[in-house]
């Protein structure tokens, strides 16, 4: 069974439909990279799948549970998945290790000193060690989006979902975060990953979703996507972002 | 200007014009605390219930507000005085008439404090929704519950945002504390009317009331600027200036 | 717990009363136009790189807004027939009412909130919009304004209503000095009939109506001003 199952997934803002009969999965260990152009509801089919984007019809069904269910246990299901978004979204008032440390043992229950451990640990990997004591907004944009992901990866989740983790950031410091989901990738973590970041897709993403206006237009293999995309509009939208 | 009045025997109670002045100050001070300890706790808890989505806990609140700001202060002040033991049970009301000590002072300050919950409300309810939408989004994408993004996020976050705007709510209070005088509560403003009455020194009563007025202003205002920095968050812009 | 009250009360001072809040609407009226002009200058004036013109324009407003309302208006119901004496000589200064004197002193308190807000909305415009008006050869009064003031004006506008509203609030406030008002009349019917429950519950009510309405409609104005996003 795969751990993330879309079936005809449709949300609307009123009468205006972002999300349009959507079906898509997303198995054990496989990276997913999810593109489109803005307004194209890829942000929001992310977000429906630890429940922050409430759906009216159709079923999504994460590790087993139904997100729509009513008496599914949302902050249960939700610390399971790790999120790492747009605009980083630290906590300012904490600092660094705090944010680490918070929902672990809010949420998890561990201790604070054994939260800390894990938190260390995790921001050596992301070599922001140096920086444990800092606040946010003591940091670069490069450096908050590699706590945030000390943060997702604090909860022990057994998949990660990436809203555009580089879109906010300055050109020079967006490698020191795909270097980070690289790595990941590589590791074998189940991952899902709204970008526009195509160097990033071919070299670790297994699948390519392409999303227009609400609709899933192609969800095809990486080569097969990169190689011959079927749809026009996948084809206008790749010449548009690979040329420059 | 001449201030030598103030040391004379003051027209009645035994003490000088001074003395008057000070017991001015004081009430003024004891009006404004004890309606400012309601207007705080009242005025938070209503503005983190309108914040919420659960239209039990935000249509009170909301109803609240409307009420309590749309109905001017003096009014609000009658109603506490003179309106109110008049409609609450017989025996409450007979008590409130003439059994409970300083009903001027409790009607003032209920006034006051009720009124002004609805304008901290406001504040508080603002300061917690300009905390960016993804902030929660984050915050419960960890696995948190609502309640305890209140507890470590929003209210946190939310009350250094709204120092500045609180402050000022409390020297509205401690301003509003004059409307006191209507219904007999010998604050500030009062005694310098009284005594501009007794002894025609309106030019220099007046000045001088405006001063203390003035003088709490800014001790208030520097007070709460320390307030702000210690709890600054470093790198944050959004806090402080 | 109504049933001994006496809706006739209300009824026999209609009239009465209704003088009454023709004298709290002029009041707030022309408060407010008059504050708003005067507003407007202190802000130009706060916002001056000139000390000698911005300093005692900050002093005036830090002072008027650390002044109890209450005691602003006792200041000029003292002030006022001096200074007029004081000007036309006449040592009876005719025809100054109380009306006259809360007029000058709303006014004049009322500017020193309406030059805090028309500050904050002149200060919201970005410099570049100065800059680009300087670039096409304005001087500082033409792109003050031709290109600064009516931006300003229309991101305040709902901000300067909601101040009318507290204004006319406030303006109840002249019951200190014995002005018949809407609160004034409703004041001196209740004690001359005995009948303060009905009149400052009915005084209460008329007030939440009509800032109830009008707060409506300014929030309703605000959202056609700043679509929601």
């Amino acid at each position: 069974m795969a751990m993330i199952e879309f079936k005809n997934i449709s949300k609307w803002y009123g009468s205006f439909q972002v999300l349009k009969d959507c079906t898509t999965q997303v198995e054990k260990g496989e990276v997913i990279v999810v593109c489109g152009p803005s307004g194209s509801g890829k942000s929001t089919l992310i977000k429906c799948v630890n429940g922050l984007e409430p759906f009216q019809s159709g079923s999504l069904i994460v590790n087993g549970q139904s997100v729509g269910d009513k008496t599914t246990n949302l902050p249960q299901l939700r610390a399971k998945i790790g999120m790492v978004f747009q605009n980083f979204e630290l906590f300012p008032h904490m600092n660094v290790t705090a944010n680490l440390n918070l929902a672990q043992v809010k949420v998890l229950g561990r201790g604070v000193e054994e939260a800390t451990e894990k938190s260390r640990a995790l921001l050596t990997r992301v070599g922001l060690i140096d920086h444990a004591q800092k606040f946010p907004g003591q940091l670069s944009g490069g450096q908050q989006q590699r706590v945030a992901i000390a943060r997702a990866l604090a909860m022990d989740p057994i998949a990660m979902l990436f809203d555009e983790p580089t879109s906010a950031l300055d050109p020079e410091m967006i490698n020191e975060v795909l270097d980070v989901m690289v790595e990941l990738a590589q590791e074998g973590m189940t991952m899902m990953c709204v970008t526009h970041e195509m160097g990033f897709a071919r070299k670790v993403a297994h699948r390519v979703i392409f999303m227009d206006r609400g609709e899933i237009v192609e969800d095809a293999g990486k080569d097969d996507f990169f190689g011959t995309p079927r749809s026009e509009r996948a084809q206008q939208f790749l010449s548009k972002i690979l040329h420059h | 200007m001449d201030f030598g009045f103030l040391t004379q025997p003051a027209f009645s109670g035994g003490g000088t014009y001074l003395d008057w002045v000070f017991s001015g100050i004081k009430w003024t001070l004891l009006v404004s605390l004890c309606a400012w300890v309601i207007a705080f706790t009242l005025g938070s808890v209503l503005g983190v219930m309108r914040t919420t989505r659960v239209w039990w806990l935000n249509l009170p609140a909301t109803a609240y507000v409307e009420l309590f700001r749309n109905i001017p202060l003096l009014v609000q002040m009658f109603i506490w005085y003179f309106v109110v033991p008049e409609i609450v049970p017989k025996a409450l009301g007979t008590w409130m008439k003439q059994g409970m000590p300083m009903p001027e002072f409790w009607s003032a300050v209920l006034a006051l404090g009720f009124y002004t919950a609805s304008r901290v409300a406001e504040q508080v309810r603002s300061g917690i929704q300009s905390i960016p939408r993804g902030q929660t989004h984050a915050a419960l994408a960890t696995g948190l519950t609502m309640p305890q993004v209140y507890r470590h996020l929003l209210l946190p976050m939310g009350y250094r945002i709204v120092i500045p705007p609180l402050t000022s709510e409390f020297l509205t209070i401690f301003k509003n504390s004059s409307v006191a005088l209507t219904i007999g509560v010998l604050e500030l403003t009062a005694q310098a009317r009284t005594i501009s009455e007794y002894t025609f020194r309106t030019f220099e009563i007046f000045t001088l009331a405006t001063v203390v007025y003035v003088v709490i202003t800014m001790a208030v205002v520097v007070l709460m600027q320390l307030l702000e920095r210690r709890v600054r968050v470093p790198g944050y812009i959004g806090t402080g200036k | 717990m109504f049933s001994n009250f006496d809706f006739d009360v209300i009824q026999r001072a209609l009239p009465y009363l209704w003088q009454g809040m023709l004298t709290t609407l002029w009041l707030t009226l022309l408060a407010m136009v008059g504050g708003i002009v005067l507003g407007t200058i202190l802000a130009l004036m706060r916002l001056s790189s000139i000390k000698a013109i911005s300093v005692p324009a900050g002093i005036y407003v830090n002072l008027l807004r650390a002044t109890p309302l209450i005691l602003v208006i006792f200041w000029f119901y003292f002030l006022v027939p001096i200074a007029i004496k004081h000007i036309s000589g006449d040592s009876y200064a005719q025809g100054i009412g109380p009306f006259h004197s809360a007029l000058i002193a709303f006014t004049l308190f009322e500017a020193a909130y309406y030059c805090e807000i028309i500050r904050a909305g002149i200060q919201s415009v970005p410099a570049g919009q100065v800059n680009a008006g300087y670039a096409l050869g304005l001087t500082y009064s033409q792109a003050t304004r031709l290109v600064v003031l009516p931006q300003a004006f229309r991101n305040m506008v709902p901000i300067l209503l909601t101040q009318g509203i507290i204004l006319f609030q406030d303006t109840s406030l002249v019951y200190v000095v014995g002005l018949t008002d809407f609160m004034g009349a409703a004041s001196k019917v209740a004690q001359r009939d005995g009948r303060l429950v009905e009149m400052y519950l009915f005084a209460a009510l008329i007030y939440f109506i009509l800032c109830f309405l009008a707060s409506y409609t300014v929030k309703r104005l605000q959202l056609r001003i700043t679509p929601p996003r």
